[in-house]
């Protein structure tokens, strides 16, 4: 029987041929599609289901969350951006378009935490106070948490990138940072018109 | 005995990204304007804007997370998980379509 050497750091591929690191991120997201699934389908059906419901546009700022889905595809944009430049080799690149994204991912958490303060303290829209505020506040809470948190690895993954760890041959790093935000993204895409436009 | 080696995606010349983008920024722009100024039933409207969300949805996955130029094992492994989200999805509206909304939120 052969035995199979495989050298130290070596990316090892399994039975659909991805690399391990990208095949375990492809399916986390696809149970992060499950999760997403599961408040959106909650959210139809109590809205559907109500016998009342506000207008979205009445009671949230549309234009201000239509900038934001402005920044989070932007965001998008300077991390496939990103990943093509260091899959070119171009390093300096690299660094401008990943400080980027971060800096727009946390713009966009900014609004969200402007946006969640005007309704809260001025508004005095709560989640408590209407089926509407407790849909409201659990979908979009749990997509801003996921922004959070592809911010932070994201700034991880930059810090990596200046500190030479990334090359033209070794950036699984980047590219698995980059699906999970660009996952993030197309949520936000459905929970934009679902939420805020239906 | 070898390792097989190989790309984890079919060779391709790097998509339009800019390209890609401005089409995600116009669907947003006309999202926004037929949610708020079109003049048209409820019904029709919804139907409009699922579209223009899912095609937005596509562009992302396909270009920007490059499943177009994946292997088609990742694509139909994909697929399935989209597929069981519908079922979810359908099974929920269900619920909806045959019960009255009394069963879905008790009157207090």
């Amino acid at each position: 029987m052969d035995a199979i050497t495989i050298p130290h750091g070596m990316e090892t591929e399994a039975g659909v041929g991805l690399p391990d690191k990208k095949l375990g991120m492809w399916i986390f997201l696809c149970s992060e599609v499950m999760f997403f699934t599961g408040l959106i389908g909650g959210y139809i059906v109590l809205r559907f289901g109500a016998p009342m419901w506000p207008v979205p546009s009445t009671v949230l700022n549309v234009p201000l969350t239509a900038f934001n889905t402005f920044l989070l595809i932007c965001s998008s944009v300077t991390m496939v951006l990103a990943l093509a430049a260091i899959q070119k080799g171009d390093v300096a690149k690299t660094k401008r378009f990943l400080v980027a994204t971060c800096l727009i991912g946390a713009s966009f958490l900014g609004v969200q935490v402007f946006e969640y303060h005007h309704l809260l303290m001025i508004e005095h829209f709560t989640p408590s106070k209407s089926l509407f505020g407790s849909v409201f506040f659990t979908t979009t809470g749990f997509h801003g948490f996921h922004v959070f948190c592809g911010v932070v690895c994201m700034t991880f993954v930059t810090i990596k990138m200046f500190r030479g760890k990334y090359s033209q041959q070794d950036h699984q790093g980047i590219e698995n940072i980059g699906l999970y935000w660009h996952f993030v993204d197309l949520v936000w895409i459905i929970l934009f018109t679902v939420i805020y436009l239906i | 005995m070898e390792i097989p080696e190989g790309p984890s995606h079919t060779p391709h010349r790097a998509p339009r990204y800019m390209a890609i983008f401005w089409w995600l920024l116009a669907l947003t722009v006309l999202e926004v304007f037929a949610s708020m100024k079109l003049p048209i039933g409820e019904g029709p409207k919804i139907v409009l804007l699922v579209s223009m969300a899912i095609v937005k949805a596509l562009l992302v996955a396909l270009y920007f997370m490059h499943l177009k130029f994946e292997r088609l094992s990742l694509g139909v492994t994909v697929s399935l998980t989209l597929v069981l989200a519908l079922i979810l999805v359908t099974a929920n509206l269900m619920q909806w379509l045959f019960h009255s909304p009394s069963t879905v939120m008790p009157p207090r």
